[in-house]
């Protein structure tokens, strides 16, 4: 397969970003790709699916008659209703329409996947090129630093990360993120390393660009699939840990809705009889992350030649 | 490299990372904004206390002092005292460390003895019908919330059944009146050994439920891995020249394909002991078990800082030794592997 | 001569990809007698090691034999459910594989893998008789041999241990799928000398698949030639080499060097093997033969039988040339 640092087929300078995306398609061969997905209808379905939720948390204040409830705003008079005509999901304890919290539920915690997703592929991506890269002592302590935060059990780390930092939106973003990122370092070192030793990169030193350009232009265009796949791979876990960072209390904080609490917010009332305001926001996390790691197989089966077509 | 010198150099890389962990909790700890001397008195203590309790707990001298004081006590097994129950986090220890061990160990040993048999069947039948129905089941089994299926248990085993209890570990009577002897801590072992066979079946009620909500990542996880590690081995030569030679088709897959497909699933194996002790705080809160997971997150919300500094050590520790066990494993299971 | 040990009658076989229905056999019929080495000879491709996996039911996926028979001792093996068919591997009929170090398994020594063969199809496992087996396949320090993982051992070696673990229930019929083609020449020739030997003395036949004209020549008392498919030529040795009557296997020939040949092109046989998936209604050489007439491309041709004056072997070929 020939490698490529460029796809420049219109003669339109393309940005970094355009390029990455450009090459990731070069490499699952968009064609092939496309067929595959149509092929493997679960994963299609589950694409159409996510695609639903991520519409329905964009566009949730106009999808519900009750969007200040969403928000969080309480409405005494109607509490703890089982489902009914007006609201068709029930009632929390505030008054509040379920089906509403669980739509503003879905725009944070699917926010905060995308977030931690996101940001620890970007750190580690850029710790593990250069680990991989330079080699040497740089190769050494950023992999020490990795392997102290790969010692530490996952959930533990955000969980004390949160503890510390105090419970809020933003702190669970970045105690999960913490813990996220080494596991991209590592996947991108070794790609790194068995890419750096290619001709390109050589031909590139000879010329006499600098280190920067090089690993921003030539190299990572090169390793980044693996990276995607991981990354739609890990989007589910990533909401699974933000929700439960939620429930046990250290993310995001009342009013706001987030699955994880409003699951947290039911469990009191779990056996009382209302069990459905536990349930229905456990089974929206549920369905998103399965489907989620559905469509995550397919990417991977799709950008990988030996799993094509048997599996 | 020989095995000893594998092991030689994975023991000490081990240790380093050790002292990693314990400096990064060190330091987590005294970043902490609160000042640890009035926690530990309480808000209305008096000036006096406040600098009494900093002199006892030495946490007038400097940062390096405090370190070093700090690994030289947990290396005794001194993990200090827990500002809420004033008492020594090693006694607590001895209560909840065996209550999570308990658990965890008996939900990975559910994992491996349901794991196993589904990931060799998948990957024997891969494409046919029961691979289908594995397959949705470990999909399923890696996406759901395990703090929303523990509701779901309870919801339908307690509220609506009435089969098993709600949570804890033993009920009232083998709590107060009939207690279970503490000789290992861990109560189905305990009651076995004494004979106390109608606690046993108590403690077995209560630990049922925790044990299989933890069980299901790992089973999915394992069963998974299995199945694909074993598609890829029976298309070897090696499997069809066993069946070639006569060998029936259970053997073909339970001696041979599966000591060549285990390899890979060993790895998961350590994933997977991580999820659970990480995983056991959320059971663990929802099913009222008192473990290290419930210890710990009690200890976080009351600013218990001792405690949270204790627990991750030894959960940490914990998971490094496993590691390094799971890697050595390997390593003997597979001759061909170069130990460097 | 008495009954042949092994016939196979208009054997067909297709495999079930997603793009199609691939024929791998067309038609196999083949006569293997006792206490010969029988070669099976062709390209790739052509349906050699299906034939010999369909001989003890190991197709694979997504494979499935269509018509046909394989009449072992006049039993028909390919009517047989799974479990009947197991107790002729191994025991009755063995089987050794092209790769030595894939088909013996890395986890386990090969005194693991012999007596563990050896316990299956015969109740026990004695030492002794499998330091005898490893000495009789030539290899040397037999004790150690058994201690030693397959890596272990060079390619000869773990060919003949394999030998060694196919021989140790005394089978009767042994199908080697091109078992000296990863091997390089020296060490394929002690194979063969190994085979022929075993062949005289424990009167063990032996079903011989190659694509190696030479090795044919060589070592086997028989051969069938393969093409898409099909058996095109089946006799002894002699008659085929030296009067050879189907244009495929002619072309064969002609394109192993000889001593006559150097400075001159090598010979080859124009156009390429007709697709696995394509239905051919007439011959399938049709396209590539230099003296195809109008009918080999509308009619399957039948096979002509001629007895040898001298020797009354049977010389088949199928084609309309000879009809």
């Amino acid at each position: 397969m020939t490698e490529k640092n460029s796809i420049n087929t219109k003669n339109k300078p393309l940005t970094a970003g355009g390029r990455l995306i450009g090459n990731l398609f070069q490499r699952i061969e968009p064609g092939a790709a496309v067929w595959f997905f149509r092929k493997d209808r679960v994963a299609m379905v589950s694409l159409i699916f996510l695609i639903m939720v991520v519409l329905l948390a964009v566009f949730a204040p106009l999808l519900t008659p009750y969007p200040e409830q969403g928000a969080g705003k309480p409405n005494i008079t109607e509490k703890l209703n089982a489902p009914n005509r007006q609201h068709p999901l029930g009632t929390d304890n505030l008054g509040r329409d379920l089906w509403a919290r669980i739509l503003f539920g879905a725009r944070t915690s699917l926010m905060i996947g995308f977030t931690v997703t996101a940001l620890g592929a970007f750190i580690g991506t850029i710790l593990g090129a250069m680990a991989g890269y330079f080699g040497g002592w740089v190769d050494e302590i950023i992999m020490r630093i990795t392997d102290v935060f790969l010692a530490f059990p996952p959930l533990l780390l955000a969980i004390i990360m949160a503890a510390v930092l105090g419970p809020s939106i933003t702190n669970t973003i970045i105690a999960i993120t913490v813990t996220w990122w080494p596991w991209y370092a590592r996947i991108i070192r070794g790609q790194a390393i068995s890419v750096r030793e290619r001709n390109y990169i050589k031909a590139a030193i000879v010329i006499g660009e600098t280190d920067y350009t090089i690993i921003k232009r030539h190299l990572l265009p090169n390793i980044m699939t693996p990276v995607l796949v991981q990354a739609t791979l890990d989007l589910g876990s990533a909401i699974l840990v933000a929700a439960a960072l939620s429930f046990i209390g250290l993310g995001t904080q009342p009013p706001t809705a987030d699955w994880g609490v409003l699951v947290s917010d039911g469990r009191e009332l779990l056996l009382s009889g209302r069990w459905w305001l536990s349930v229905y926001p456990g089974l929206a996390i549920f369905l998103t992350v399965t489907a989620l790691n559905l469509m995550g197989d397919g990417v991977r089966d799709a950008a990988d030649p030996k799993t094509r077509g048997g599996k | 490299m020989s095995r000893l010198a594998y092991l030689i150099r994975r023991l000490t890389l081990a240790i380093f990372v050790v002292i990693g962990v314990l400096t990064i909790t060190f330091i987590v700890s005294r970043l902490v904004p609160a000042d640890p001397a009035r926690l530990f008195t309480g808000p209305r203590a008096s000036k006096e206390k406040i600098e009494e309790t900093r002199e006892k707990f030495g946490l007038n001298k400097p940062i390096p002092t405090q370190f070093v004081s700090y690994i030289k006590n947990t290396i005794q097994g001194d993990f200090g005292i827990s500002f809420k129950t004033k008492t020594a986090i090693l006694t607590d220890l001895k209560i909840f460390l065996p209550a999570t061990l308990e658990l965890v160990i008996l939900s990975l040993l559910l994992a491996v003895v349901i794991g196993i048999p589904i990931g060799v069947y998948s990957g024997a039948h891969w494409g046919k019908g029961l691979d289908i129905i594995g397959r949705v089941l470990t999909i399923s089994g890696v996406s759901i919330p395990s703090f929303w299926l523990a509701l779901i248990l309870q919801l339908i085993f307690f509220s609506w059944l009435g089969w098993l209890p709600l949570g804890g570990r033993l009920s009232r009577e083998f709590l107060i009146f009939e207690p279970i002897q503490h000789i290992t801590g861990f109560n189905l072992i305990d009651a076995a050994i004494t004979g106390h066979w109608k606690a046993w079946t108590d403690a077995l009620i209560h630990i049922i439920m925790p044990a299989i909500v933890l069980a299901v990542y790992p089973i999915c996880l394992i069963s998974r891995m299995l199945r694909g590690a074993i598609i890829e081995v029976l298309t070897q030569d090696y499997v069809t020249a066993a069946r070639a030679s006569g060998m029936p088709e259970h053997i073909v897959l339970f001696r041979f394909a599966l000591k060549n497909a285990i390899a890979p699933t060993l790895t998961v194996i350590s994933l997977v002991f991580a999820y659970s002790i990480s995983g056991s705080v959320l059971v663990e809160i929802v099913f009222n078990w008192p473990g290290l997971g419930k210890y710990i997150t009690d200890a976080i919300i009351n600013a218990d800082f001792p405690v949270v500094l204790a627990v991750t050590l030894i959960v940490t520790v914990i998971y490094v030794l496993i590691n390094l066990f799971v890697d050595l494993l390997q390593a003997v299971i597979d001759p061909r592997i170069q130990l460097d | 001569m008495g009954r042949p040990l092994l016939q196979i009658q208009d054997l067909r076989m297709v495999f079930h990809t997603p793009v199609g229905k691939l024929k791998a056999l067309r038609g196999i019929s083949l006569t293997v007698d006792r206490g010969q080495i029988f070669g099976i000879v062709g390209e790739s491709g052509c349906g050699k090691t299906m034939t010999a996996r369909a001989i003890l039911g190991l197709v694979p996926h997504p494979g499935e034999v269509t018509e046909g028979h394989i009449l072992y001792n006049g039993e028909d093996l390919l009517r047989l459910n799974q479990h009947e068919i197991r107790k002729f591997r191994g025991k009755r009929i063995a089987m050794i594989f092209q790769n030595p170090q894939a088909a013996l398994n890395p986890l386990f020594t090969i005194g693991e893998q012999i007596s563990a063969v050896m316990k299956q199809n015969r109740g026990v496992a004695d030492i002794d008789e499998i330091i005898d087996l490893i000495k009789d396949t030539g290899l040397p320090n037999p004790e150690k041999i058994i201690k030693s993982y397959p890596h272990r051992l060079s390619g000869g070696m773990q060919q003949r241990a394999m030998i060694a673990m196919a021989l140790s229930s005394e089978p009767e019929l042994l199908i080697a799928d091109e078992p000296t083609t990863a091997l390089d020449v020296t060490i394929q020739a002690q194979i063969l000398e190994l085979l022929t030997k075993l062949k005289e003395e424990k009167g063990l036949t032996i079903l011989f698949v190659t694509h190696n004209m030479g090795v044919v020549a060589e070592t086997c008392d028989s051969v069938a030639v393969f093409y898409a498919g099909k058996v095109v030529e089946q006799g002894t040795v002699r008659d085929i080499f030296h009067s050879p009557k189907h244009p495929y296997t002619q072309g064969l020939l002609a394109t192993l060097p000889h001593p006559g040949s150097r400075g001159k092109d090598l010979a080859t046989i124009p156009g390429v093997v007709p697709s696995g998936f394509a239905d051919i209604p007439g011959c399938p050489f049709a396209s590539r033969c230099r003296y195809v007439m109008e009918i080999c491309r509308e009619q399957q041709p039948i096979w002509t039988e001629t007895r040898n004056g001298s020797t009354g072997f049977s010389h088949k070929v199928v084609c309309f040339l000879h009809e």
